[in-house]
Order: C-alpha cells, then sequence, then structure tokens
C-alpha cells in the first residue's frame, strides 16, 4: 500500500498575545498557543482516516494544514509524494493541490446563497479554465439529486440536500482526497445516515481517500479504516477501529469511549470522567493527559511520552501495553 | 400509579402566517411522574422545543396553545394569565437551555443570578439566599463555590456554565424541569458528567424531568420513558429499553437503523429515503406514510393514527409486530 498522505512531525503555534503596546506597558511575555504538536500519521490510498478529538484538540487546524489553507509552524505535509510547504516547484504544487478538496461542517455557511447550484459545483473547474458543460448536472445525480436542481439557488434546498451539493462541488475537480471536517454534525439522524452511505459509495466507485474529522465515535467507528485520537494538539493513539474500540490502550480513549453514550447503556450509571481540558496555552508538563490519567506517574510529568507500536497500534503512553 | 407531575393531553400549538395556519405540535399527549425522566425525541422541526416552550409558557407568538390541556400537579396552567404564569416560572418549572452563555445574565454574578431566583420564588433574605447559593453550586459540584459565587459567567467553561444553569434551575425546588438539548453543545466526557448530575438530581429530590435531545444514546442512557415526535406528531411512546430495542412504529425504527452504533459491524447504514415534510407540506393522512414501506392506501388518505397516552404504542395503522408478544 501506498500512503496518498504523509504527516511527519506537523506542529502549529498561534501568536495569542496581546497587541505589543500593551504587552510593554503591562510587561507581559509573548503568549503561544500550540494548537497541532508533533502529529505524524499516514494515510493509505482508498481508504478513510479519522481524526477524533473533544473541542481544541487541534483535528480541524490538521485539516487545514492537509489543504493547505494554513501554513505550519514545523514539520511536514506530503501529499501525493509532494511535499507542499518545500517544493519550490509550482506547477508541481498546482497539481498536487488539484488533487485535494475539502467539505465543510456548516452546509448553509459553505455556498454563496446568490450563486446558482450549477455556478457553486462548476467553480473549481471553472477557475482552472476547465470544461464544465454538463458538469453540474452529472455530477448532481451521482449524488442523489437531479440534473434540474442545477439552476436552483442554495436556498432551496434542506441541509441534507446542501450537503450533497458540496460533495458535488468537492467532486467536480476529480480529486484524489477529500478531507472533510464535521461533515454530518450539522444534519438529522435519518439525513445523516444518507450523507455517510453516500459518501462511502463514492469512495469505492472514484477510488477516494478520506481524512475524516469528527467528534462523533459512533460514526467514526461505522466510517473509518483507520482512527487517529488528538488530545490537547497531540496524536494520543492510532490503531482500527475495532483494536480502538475493543481494546483502547491510551487512558484517555479509555476515558472517552467510556464516557460517549450508548445505544444499549439503559440506565447505565458511568463513572464521569474528572476535570476538563487543559488550557492549551499553558499545557501540563510531560504527557498533557497525566493530571487527569488514573495511571499516572512522576514519569509522565517530566517526560512527554513517544509513539510506540504495539500490536498493531500506535500510543503514546509510557504506561500502555 | 402516582399522580403525575406533568401531564399534557392533545395538546396543539399553532403558528399563524401569512398563508396558512401550521401546526407544530399536532395532539401530543403524555405525562412525567415523579422522580421520571421523559425522553423527548425527534429531528429538527419535528416540534419537541415547541411542546417544551408550551409547558413553561414560553410560545413566542404567533405560535399559541389553541386546543389540549396541561396539567401541572393537579392545576390545569395553559390558560394560566401571564402574571401568574411567571410565578410558577422557575419555581414550580425549571429550564435549562441548550446554551449556557446565553441563559446567564453576563453582567451579573452568578451568586446574584441565584440569590435573586430564590429571593423571589422562596421568600428569602439576601444573606439566608447568599447561603443557600453557595449550597446549590456545590451540589452541582463546582469546586470552591465560596469563592466561584462572586465570579461572572466568562469565567467559567462550558461544562462549569451548564452546571450553574442547572443550579439556578434547581434552586427553587422545582418539581419539573425541562432541560432543552442540555448537552449538545458540550464535548463527551462533559455530557457525560452533566447527565450523571442530572440523574443523581432527579433522583435525590424526585423532580420530574423532560430531557428533550436528538441524541439517541443520552436518551437510552437517561431517560426512562422516551416519546419519539415526528412532524408535530407522537410517533411512539413507551419504555427507554422498549422503543430502542424493539420499537412498533416504522420511523423509530428507521431512526434507529441509520443511527451508526457501537456494536454492530455494517458496512452500510439502513436510510430512510427523502426528509421530514416541512409544516406546510403536511401529506394528508400519517405524515410518515410517504416515506414509509409499509405504507398502504389506509396510511396515505386516511385520518392520522392516534395514539392513547401511557399506553405505549406506537401511533401507527400498522405497528411492526413483536416477535412472541402476547
Amino acid at each position: 500500500m501506498n500512503a496518498i498522505v504523509s504527516v511527519n512531525d506537523l506542529t502549529r503555534v498561534f501568536d495569542v498575545s496581546k497587541p505589543w503596546l500593551n504587552r510593554v506597558l503591562e510587561r507581559l511575555p509573548k503568549s503561544n498557543l500550540t494548537a497541532v504538536s508533533e502529529v505524524s500519521f499516514n494515510i493509505e490510498e482508498n481508504t478513510v482516516y479519522s481524526l477524533v478529538g473533544e473541542s481544541g484538540s487541534g483535528k480541524s487546524t490538521i485539516g487545514k494544514m492537509v489543504v493547505g489553507l494554513l501554513g505550519n509552524s514545523a514539520g511536514d505535509v506530503e501529499v501525493s509524494g509532494v511535499n507542499l510547504a518545500r517544493e519550490s516547484n509550482a506547477e508541481t504544487i498546482a497539481k498536487a493541490r488539484d488533487t485535494i478538496q475539502m467539505i465543510f461542517q456548516d452546509p448553509y455557511a459553505s455556498m454563496n446563497p446568490r450563486w446558482r447550484v450549477k455556478d457553486i459545483i462548476c467553480e473549481p473547474v471553472a477557475a482552472k479554465g476547465g470544461e464544465t458543460v454538463g458538469l453540474a448536472e452529472g455530477l448532481l445525480e451521482q449524488v442523489g439529486l437531479s440534473a434540474e436542481d442545477a439552476s436552483k439557488f442554495p436556498h432551496e434546498f434542506s441541509g441534507g440536500q446542501r450537503q450533497r451539493i458540496c460533495i458535488a462541488r468537492a467532486l467536480a475537480s476529480r480529486p484524489r482526497l477529500i478531507v472533510c471536517d464535521e461533515p454530518t454534525s450539522a444534519l438529522d439522524v435519518s439525513v445523516q445516515a444518507q450523507v455517510l452511505n453516500l459518501m462511502s459509495d463514492l469512495k469505492d466507485d472514484l477510488g477516494l481517500t478520506y481524512l475524516f474529522i469528527s467528534h462523533d465515535l459512533t460514526v467514526v467507528r461505522h466510517i473509518s479504516d483507520r482512527i487517529g485520537v488528538l488530545y490537547l494538539g497531540r496524536l494520543v493513539e492510532e490503531a482500527s477501529p475495532d483494536d480502538l474500540f475493543e481494546a483502547p490502550k491510551h487512558p484517555y480513549t479509555q476515558m472517552l469511549i467510556a464516557a460517549a453514550p450508548k445505544m444499549d447503556g439503559f440506565g447505565r450509571e458511568v463513572e464521569p470522567p474528572k476535570g476538563e481540558i487543559p488550557d492549551p496555552i499553558n499545557p501540563p508538563s510531560g504527557c498533557a493527559f497525566h493530571p487527569r490519567c488514573p495511571a499516572a506517574t512522576t514519569l509522565c510529568a517530566q517526560f512527554r511520552p513517544q509513539m510506540r507500536t504495539i500490536s498493531g497500534s500506535r500510543v503514546a503512553c509510557h504506561h500502555a501495553g | 400509579m402516582t399522580e403525575p407531575v406533568l401531564s399534557i393531553r392533545n395538546l396543539v400549538v399553532e403558528i399563524k402566517t401569512r398563508h396558512a395556519v401550521l401546526c407544530a405540535t399536532d395532539k401530543v399527549s403524555y405525562d412525567i411522574a415523579p422522580g421520571e425522566i421523559l425522553g423527548v425525541v425527534g429531528e429538527s422541526g419535528a416540534g419537541k422545543s415547541m411542546a417544551g416552550n408550551a409547558v413553561i409558557g414560553l410560545l413566542n407568538p404567533p405560535a399559541r396553545i389553541t386546543g389540549g390541556e396541561i396539567w401541572l400537579n393537579g392545576q390545569r396552567i395553559d390558560n394560566l394569565p401571564p402574571n401568574q404564569m411567571r410565578r410558577l416560572r422557575g419555581k414550580e418549572i425549571g429550564m435549562i437551555f441548550q446554551d449556557p452563555l446565553t441563559s446567564l445574565n453576563p453582567l451579573l454574578r452568578i451568586g446574584d443570578q441565584l440569590a435573586e431566583t430564590m429571593m423571589e420564588h422562596l421568600g428569602l433574605t439576601k444573606a439566608e439566599a447568599h447561603t443557600r447559593a453557595i449550597a446549590a453550586l456545590e451540589e452541582v459540584g463546582i469546586p470552591a463555590a465560596a469563592e466561584r459565587i462572586n465570579s461572572y459567567p466568562h469565567e467559567f467553561s462550558g461544562g462549569m456554565r451548564q452546571r450553574v444553569v442547572i443550579a439556578l434551575a434547581l434552586c427553587a425546588e422545582p418539581s419539573l424541569i425541562i432541560a432543552d438539548e442540555p448537552t449538545t453543545a458540550l464535548d463527551v466526557s462533559v455530557q457525560a458528567q452533566i447527565i450523571s448530575l442530572l440523574k443523581r438530581l432527579c433522583r435525590e429530590r424526585g423532580t420530574a424531568v423532560m430531557l428533550i435531545t436528538h441524541d439517541m444514546g443520552v436518551i437510552a442512557e437517561a431517560a426512562d420513558r422516551v416519546a419519539v415526535m415526528y412532524a408535530g406528531r407522537l410517533a411512539e411512546t413507551g419504555n427507554v429499553r422498549d422503543v430502542i430495542t424493539r420499537p412498533r412504529h416504522p420511523y423509530t425504527d428507521g431512526l434507529m437503523g441509520s443511527t451508526p452504533s457501537a456494536s454492530a459491524g455494517q458496512r452500510r447504514l439502513r436510510q430512510i429515503p427523502g426528509a421530514m415534510p416541512r409544516l406546510h407540506t403536511l401529506p394528508p393522512g400519517c405524515a410518515f406514510s410517504p416515506r414509509c414501506e409499509r405504507a398502504t392506501d389506509q396510511c396515505l388518505n386516511g385520518p392520522s393514527p392516534t395514539l392513547e397516552a401511557d399506553s405505549g404504542q406506537a401511533a401507527c395503522w400498522h405497528p411492526i409486530k413483536l416477535e412472541g408478544a402476547a
């Protein structure tokens, strides 16, 4: 198998300092927020790789860096063998970029309300001067809408239909990789099922690869081939869905899976997880999870654990395995 | 059976628009017993929040109650004048909204907000209310409550804020709490904390809870009974275990099938074709009939099926037969 996306020690730091005058007057140091810290993973061709985590875990930031909407502070992102940050040949970069598309969470905000659906769908191709005759109609039928919908406006559609239009737009430039940032979070359950089924059909038919970003564990388990769990900008565990849900190795993954509501958990009394996600501006020393971890020792507070491979999973924990 | 805290009978809420009168909830009936958590589920636009707002008297015009009765502790409350309803809100019925930041006043310290409610409804003095406010915050699990009482809402995290809102809803010791999507804005681990808190408080005080949510997992873990709503009508009610494991209404069945369940490893989800109809394009007969594979002529053209409150059954002409049912 060859990896279509290869992310290596990817780091993104945001400057969240006060304006310089305030800093001078109040004698404040600069403050930095490390949203993503030394994350590495590979995505195999024609698979679904999911990133899960709670708010502030950096999952959307990684997605944006992979498509190139955000620059990275350190590390590399390679897509189809091209290092987007370091490659000097503009033509090679443009070619690699053409193979990446993105689907956003809110189908109400991600389309221009004054454009017709036809124009919205064709835009990624038209912007490059490509041929767009009949393109929108064909794509609309492919995502389960009808060709007549091409001349309508976005407001004439429901949330699920809009998300289908967004998928059609993402498919227009024949990408190989689609980054999906919470594509079904704004949708109702029955509509979510339709969209998820559509996405997996398209993956099989067109040989697509997805980087799927979500906070919903049940959705992620359903759709993924490989799952990465993020905590405070760090990748803490990576495994196949069955391994991750049947035998989570990292204490944070264990906590997350135990806390998620279950359909068969009638009257279940769970010991609710303790504490909350720490402030990312001042993350804990060593392992970021150690203040909340039941198994933490002094080692955890001092040293950040390295990724280790344990029976097919990758875990960043001193005590796992 | 004990006297229910809340009893809704054939509640009709209508929204009058320029073109038509839309029926947001159509003859909805359910009861909630003391100490019971009733889960109200449905997709967006199913009318689940509308029913909750009707109970607490917070319907925004042009929406108004045009039929049916709401009884709270043996008193009919749907026709109370606004000043009496105002005394009831907060005292007898507590409300928890989805977004904790917008349900707290950003300019008042949380202690003052709690004290105000208690002085108003329980007739306490300011000093008494202050002591009670600290106790209330401790009860919902806010550490160092005596110090945090002088903080403003923005100084709390999302989960802590929702705890303050719960303390606020509970501080006048209401007999009914309406929780409208209380955990939707929260992360999974915080959601588990809030649900467990809500269950504990409800059990200890015997408060009845109407838990409105779209998350079947939350319902399964928290609720005792569940009411499934579709297009403003009740589709099915019953014991939570029965409704989730053995749904009788085709819509409930489809809803369960389309939820990616943690245990099943199937590659495709079962999907219900189409989407829920908008209120101004409701089909005649059963509202679910155009999407239902069991629909017959009776469903499409006959009167819409109804269900009796409390019997635990589906509003369907052709409910799914239970295997080995008596």
